[in-house]
């Protein structure tokens, strides 16, 4: 049973990230990344990692997808059209990340791992991680958060209108 | 709570992770759209996300798992900071060509 689910999952992954690659409109390629952070949180329940299951799709659908959503349709980037690489640049590129998959195939096929597997993990479990985040890394914790937090001043900082910028743009509302 | 879950084979998680990198790293070099760009590192990140966690269970270690959420608030914090230096390139050129990001010299 978890065979399939596993299989079907995979399958949406691989082909929602290809669509991202392949559609034109950048909200199609928004629309099907979502599809896949979907699959891959799939993926985490099927390991039995429920807490990283529910924090993707809350960070990863819920909250970066939607900036990217709301950046796309404030810059209107439908109706200015895509500019696309040449032909060559694009076969260059594709054939360049396939020898990179053949290499990372390659190379971890020769691995031999251990497949003494723990069924019956409990580690994904939200009061198993909540103690370890909170016990062994509580200072790399608090660091994410001042992260956060100049990362989120840094995008208002960029982000601002300039003085002079917003000067002319109502001298111009005025004007009309 | 008796679930006896039935974990794939490593192998498996090693390819599809493989293949999703893969995908990322093609979406990368063929698009000059910068939020696709975007999205493609994101793609990737997200691969590496799930070997973490696939590796922590298979090893009964919870510390894959605390990293793959220390990589989700970089992944967050980069998506806000790029895609405000995104805004401000589309408001000087009208376009959010890759290219055009060489204007951004320190």
């Amino acid at each position: 049973m978890e065979k399939y689910i596993f299989f079907f999952l995979s399958g949406l992954a691989v082909f929602s990230a290809l669509m991202v690659l392949i559609s034109r409109k950048p909200v199609h390629s928004v629309l099907y990344l979502i599809l896949c952070f979907f699959a891959i949180a799939g993926h985490y329940i099927l390991l039995n990692a429920q807490f990283l299951a529910v924090v993707h799709i809350i960070v990863y659908a819920g909250a970066i997808m939607v900036l990217f959503l709301f950046t796309l349709m404030m810059l209107n980037l439908n109706i200015v059209g895509e500019v696309r690489k040449s032909v060559l640049a694009r076969v260059a590129a594709v054939i360049a990340g396939g020898l990179l998959l053949v290499t990372l195939v390659a190379a971890l096929k020769g691995l031999n791992l251990s497949t003494s597997l723990s069924a019956n993990t409990q580690i994904g479990m939200t009061s198993n991680i909540g103690k370890v985040l909170f016990n062994e890394y509580m200072f790399p914790f608090e660091a994410a958060s001042i992260l956060f937090l100049s990362a989120m001043v840094g995008a208002v900082m960029i982000g601002k209108k300039e003085e002079e910028e917003e000067m002319t743009n109502v001298q111009m509302t005025n004007d009309k | 709570m008796v679930d006896t879950i039935q974990l794939m084979p490593i192998s498996y998680y090693l390819s599809l992770c493989s293949l999703l990198f893969a995908i990322g790293v093609v979406g990368v070099l063929i698009k000059r759209n910068a939020l696709v760009i975007f999205m493609s590192i994101e793609l990737m990140l997200n691969s590496i996300n799930l070997l973490l966690a696939a590796f922590s269970v298979y090893h009964n270690n919870a510390a894959g798992q605390i990293l793959v959420i220390f990589i989700m608030v970089v992944a967050a914090a980069e998506v806000a900071a790029g895609l405000s230096i995104l805004v401000v390139t589309y408001r000087k050129n009208n376009s959010i060509d890759m290219n055009l990001l060489n204007q951004l010299k320190g």
